[in-house]
């Protein structure tokens, strides 16, 4: 109990700071996944390459690493002194935007031939069946995987704590270096997590449910 | 496949246009990656000298080491994970309320923390001294969660009825679970459960933020130790490691991959099986010819078959 009172507004930043890069980097991976999905269904080669490499290297490369090369060498090859935060949620959008790319790929896959054919048939382009045809009927399906990704995102957003970012673990990593005893500060922190990861399947049930109306 | 649904074969002028998107978007990626080359150069980070570090014995043992460390961690955390998740799916599909309620509560509980935060918190309260152990404790318990609900849903995928003939034999719940239904889940789930230790792998790099000398940590302790030119060769040491990382991943999902095709392959041969016997007939001299004759004489037919039901659509 005294743990929390004691330092609640070093708490209240991490939960903020959790909550922030949670959304900043979710908004990233978001469009950054249906840009790459898009290129990965598109038909010229070399963007289909392109779409390709970028989810094998990102899915196989550990969050940690990913973390290492942009803090120590992203800000070798752009303009220096960029500042955690935005170093953080680059690293965590990135490397999440390799998983939406899938679902969102999975998802193009469930929508029925003849919808994209007649889409072609009335003389749509490519990227008009995407956006107009495709990709509206996808979202109800890619919104539940969508939904466990973003919960995953929160839960690797805590990496970003142990890289010099405001967060809870990071609040988590203070108090323990404080000699405070560790099992309170892993509830309260636990908490903090649990509190977030809820709201997010809470939002996408309620998206789900709004979306099952159009069926 | 949904790709040639999406858009048109294209025409002439689709075709040129496809091709200017093509070099246009080959040109953009190019430049991007030529110009981050250039100022990785002008800054030195390309020079030999920084590369020329893995050449010397003592860098190169750290570096096996630490891939001997991360190892280490994964098989120990594999084994554990796998265990448990037996345990607690057992646990979740038990017909004892209680132990029901407790393996649920502990899955939902901590599939649902950040695995590092488990993996810290272990480290402060009970492992200090030991951070192998630690990294390979918090890898378990969440992992084993993991695997714990991808085996329920084998196990739930099974057929009732199998559950049920072996009920009917005279089986014991514990007999039913483990000659009847745990073979059948682990079969099926095969490629997820090792999709899932993929994961592990990746994830024995978070000891890296509890002093595990495993290859990450060893990767940064090795940047920052030795400099050459004046600066720390962070951008040659994370490219070696890097590849490292991404090969010992791509071994796993390849196995995974096979095991799949494997599985898929397995369903077909019980099929094909009666069809070895014709070729020997006719032809008795011919005996190593006939293994292959066989095969052959089974392709056509399948083959045959197939083309004649698409004619027909």
């Amino acid at each position: 109990m005294n743990v929390l009172l004691d330092n609640f507004p070093a708490f209240r930043d991490g939960f903020i700071g959790t909550v922030s890069i949670t959304a900043v980097s979710s908004l990233i991976a978001l469009v950054l996944g249906v840009v790459v999905a898009g290129f990965r269904v598109s038909p010229v080669p070399p963007l289909r390459y392109f779409g390709t490499a970028w989810v094998t290297l990102m899915r196989n490369t550990p969050l940690t690493l990913l973390f290492l090369i942009f803090f120590f060498v992203v800000p070798e090859i752009l303009f220096p002194g960029m500042s955690p935060f935005v170093l953080g949620s680059l690293a965590l959008g990135f490397y999440t935007s390799s998983f939406v790319c899938e679902a969102v790929r999975s998802g193009i896959n469930t929508v029925p031939l003849g919808q994209a054919e007649a889409a072609r048939s009335v003389g749509m382009t490519f990227a008009q069946t995407l956006k107009i045809v495709v990709l509206p009927q996808a979202t109800r399906t890619v919104i539940p995987p969508l939904s466990s990704i973003f919960i995953a995102l929160t839960k690797n957003s805590a990496i970003a704590g142990a890289f010099s970012n405001t967060e809870l673990f990071g609040w988590q990593k203070l108090m323990s270096d404080k000699g405070y005893d560790i099992v309170p500060v892993f509830i309260w922190v636990a908490l903090g997590y649990l509190v977030v990861t809820f709201t997010i399947s809470g939002l996408f049930r309620l998206l789900e449910r709004r979306m099952e109306v159009a069926r | 496949m949904s790709a040639s649904v999406l858009y048109d074969s294209p025409g002439p002028k689709a075709v040129v246009r496809n091709r200017i998107y093509a070099v246009v978007g080959s040109l953009a990626i190019a430049a991007l990656i030529v110009v981050s080359l250039m100022r990785l150069a002008d800054k030195g980070h390309l020079a030999p000298e920084m590369w020329d570090i893995f050449n010397y014995s003592g860098i190169r043992q750290n570096i096996a080491d630490a891939v001997v460390a991360t190892l280490k961690a994964f098989g120990l955390a594999a084994i554990g994970s796998l265990v448990l998740g037996v345990l607690l799916a057992v646990g979740r599909l038990s017909d004892h309320q209680p132990i029901r309620w407790a393996a649920t509560a502990f899955i939902e509980l901590f599939r649902s923390l950040p695995l590092l935060i488990t993996i810290y918190a272990i480290w402060v309260g009970f492992l200090t001294d030991y951070s192998m152990w630690a990294l390979a404790a918090g890898l378990s318990i969440y992992n084993g969660c993991v695997q714990a609900e991808v085996l329920r849903a084998g196990v739930n995928s099974v057929p009732k009825g199998q559950s049920e003939a072996a009920y009917a034999l005279g089986m014991s719940k514990t007999q039913v679970m483990t000659t009847v239904l745990m073979p059948q889940a682990v079969r099926s789930m095969l490629p997820t459960i090792i999709s899932q230790l993929v994961v592990t792998l990746k994830d024995t790099s978070l000891g890296f933020i509890i002093l595990y000398p495993e290859l990450l940590q060893t990767a940064r302790l090795i940047a920052s130790n030795t400099q050459v030119n004046g600066i720390y060769p962070y951008v040659s040491t994370t490219i070696v490691v890097g590849t490292i990382y991404i090969a010992m991943c791509l071994l796993l999902s390849a196995l995974a991959t096979w095991i799949e095709k494997r599985g898929r392959r397995a369903k077909t041969g019980i099929k094909v099986a009666p069809g070895v016997q014709t070729p020997s007939i006719p032809m008795v001299g011919a005996v190593p010819d006939s293994g292959g004759g066989g095969a052959g004489g089974a392709g056509p037919t399948a083959d045959g078959a197939a083309g004649a039901g698409v004619s027909k659509d």
